[in-house]
């Protein structure tokens, strides 16, 4: 059985007006990084409550290691790991204290603790500073100290709750680089994030996720795959006097070309322009380069762009992610 | 692709295997600070013989004997004090800024166990409390009654008004959102110092009738009689076995308020 069945879930917090999670089904496999990907408020964080026993869902099902989450939480709760949105660490304790205690409450032997801790407070940076309290640590410390800690028992599935939100570039890659390590074990992991690069660079499959509802779900290939204009091209053109609405006229007239935008550009730098394209991109060079000498400017600049998952979204959605 | 994954193995603590470990976490936290616990507990107690028992008596406002009768009550107010803030204030933080506690609600064990876990860490604040009131007490009073023949009503009392501040602070904790909790804990917490018969026995009370009823309402007057009438047999206090049953009562229901309360902020 998978590791992760949710099942038509349905949570309306009380005193609201719409559910906060609308019916949202999706499996998650063993040793699959799963993304969930929405704006806020898409009910990401409702969603990995209720399959960590802190929300209570008003229908549907949700299955973690083969164990109904709502029938018996005590058992789901020795299968998950869980690094939350916000940090909920510990604060009168040190790092290692936290990761001690933690293991302590899932059974773990006082020797069996002392080693672990010590493996992944090194493997997490942490060494160091690993006796002080974690009330003095930086956002992205907390962050690692948080990961390491859910590790402590080797769950199953592993929850991360946005795990990169707030952090500064460099500490996000270190996280991206922990959760890559842990795909590579076979750690069962679902992931929340607004963030498409992100999702993109860890997810096997996305679920894209908005008001409460899945509305798209698969490999982020596919997913970009099912936005229209496939391909695009972007390209920088000299335009030596020539008109520059004169350009996007030729190039929309291409064949195989579905629509022109222009892309923000400074007055006097080249005129950049991105096309959407029907079949596959690289293919469309030559006939675009010969348009654009023939009406008089010089190619300078050339890119072979897909759609992000932000493409996906929008053209989902009509809005923007943020 | 042919990608093997061991079956994952999966601890199976004991619910009280988990439950002295989050017990362990608590008991660490609070006496790696024992000095500052101290403080905490045997100032307000403190002040509270050496005026009304040692001031007053030196200048003739109180009749001789009354500190005999203060004590006991003291030593009531003083578990029941201790246990009840050792659980509402931090829990009231926990819920709501810190989020401290999810940690422990993660554990494998039912919530309802976490929930009593902190009444019965509160309950061993409040027996520490208490001990150390006797040495206090004699320092401050110069002799202070007991009777040893009776100890064990004194231990019964310790026990049931420890587990009863508990229980009346998880009850308190979770039923204050956060933005009320200073004006929560100004209506709820000097009512009920000033209610729980600390200063006066209650038959004495027959006086004043509509006060001996009103301090029937509060928990920690069966914990004052109940010591009284442990330390200072001879002295006027509620029948024994009335202030036990009672108080028991308030144990229980506290307990299931307290609990439910908890279950109730634990999980949205
Ligand atoms: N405890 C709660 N009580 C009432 N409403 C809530 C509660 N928690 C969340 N909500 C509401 O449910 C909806 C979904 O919230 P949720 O936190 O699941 O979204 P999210 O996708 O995690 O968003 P974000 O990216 O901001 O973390 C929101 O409208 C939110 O206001
Ligand atoms: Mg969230």
């Amino acid at each position: 059985m998978a590791p992760v069945v949710v099942d038509e879930l349905v949570k309306r917090y009380p005193k609201r007006p719409v559910n906060a999670v609308d019916g949202v089904s999706f499996h998650v496999e063993r040793g699959e990084v799963f993304g969930l990907l929405g704006p806020n408020g898409a009910g990401k964080t409702t969603t990995v409550g209720v399959l960590t026993t802190r929300v209570r869902p008003t229908s549907g099902r949700g299955m973690v290691s083969g164990v109904d989450v709502v029938r018996d939480p005590v058992a789901a709760r020795r299968r998950i790991g869980v690094v939350p949105q916000r940090s909920n660490l510990d604060r009168a304790l040190s790092a290692r204290q936290n990761l001690l205690f933690h293991a302590a409450y899932h059974g773990i032997s006082a020797e069996m603790r002392r080693e672990r801790a010590a493996a992944l407070l090194a493997e997490f940076g942490l060494a160091d500073r690993a006796d002080d309290k974690v009330d003095f640590y930086s956002g992205g410390q907390s962050q690692r100290v948080m990961i390491a800690r859910a590790l402590m028992h080797e769950p199953d599935v592993l929850f991360l709750d946005e795990p990169t939100t707030g952090l500064d570039p460099q500490a996000r890659l270190f996280v991206w680089d922990r959760i890559r390590d842990l795909r590579g074990r076979g750690v069962t992991m679902i992931l929340t994030t607004h963030d498409m690069d992100e999702a993109t660079q860890l997810c096997r499959r996305v679920g894209i996720m908005d008001r409460g509802k899945i509305l798209a779900l698969d490999t982020p290939d596919a997913l970009t795959a099912t936005v229209p204009g496939k391909n695009t091209l972007e390209v920088g053109i000299h335009s030596d006097g020539v008109d520059r609405p004169t350009f996007i006229e030729l190039l929309a007239a291409v064949p195989g070309v579905e629509r022109v935008e222009p892309v923000s550009q400074a007055p006097s730098g080249p005129l950049r322009l991105r096309l959407y394209v029907a079949s596959d991109a690289p293919l469309m060079v030559a006939p675009v380069a010969r348009v654009v000498s023939d009406a008089g400017g010089t190619l300078q600049e050339l890119a072979i762009g897909k759609p992000s998952l932000e493409d996906v979204f929008i053209h989902l959605t009509g809005r923007a992610l943020r | 692709m042919a990608t093997v994954v061991a079956e994952p193995r999966v601890m199976h603590p004991s619910f009280l295997t988990v439950f002295v470990a989050i017990l362990r976490r608590d008991i660490t936290v609070t006496f790696r600070e024992f000095p500052a616990f101290l403080a905490q507990v045997i100032l307000q107690p403190l002040f509270m013989l050496f005026v009304f028992g040692r001031v007053l008596a030196d200048l003739g406002f109180t009749r001789a004997g009354y500190a005999a009768q203060l004590f006991p009550g003291i030593v009531a107010l003083t578990i029941a004090i201790t246990g009840l803030q050792a659980v509402a204030f931090p829990l009231v933080i926990e819920f709501s800024f810190t989020k401290e506690i999810e940690d422990r609600l993660l554990a494998p064990i039912p919530t309802a166990l976490v929930g009593l876990e902190k009444i019965v860490f509160a309950a061993i604040r409040s027996l520490i409390a208490g001990l150390v009131m006797f040495p206090v007490g004699f320092l401050v009073l110069g002799s202070i009654p007991f009777d040893l023949g009776r100890l064990w009503i004194l231990v019964a009392f310790f026990i049931l008004g420890s587990l009863a501040g508990g229980a009346m602070g998880l009850t308190l904790g979770t039923l204050t959102p956060f933005n009320r909790i200073n004006i929560m804990f100004a209506i709820v917490l000097t009512p009920i110092i000033f209610t729980g018969c600390t200063q006066y026995p209650w038959p004495s009370l027959s006086k004043l009738p509509w006060f001996q009823v009103v301090t029937l309402f509060n928990p920690i007057t069966y914990v004052s009689e109940g010591i009284r009438s442990a330390l200072l047999p001879r002295g006027p206090h509620m029948p024994t076995w009335i202030a036990a049953a009672l108080l028991i009562v308030a144990l229980v229901g506290f307990s299931y308020v307290g609990i439910t309360g908890f279950r109730r902020r634990a999980i949205d």
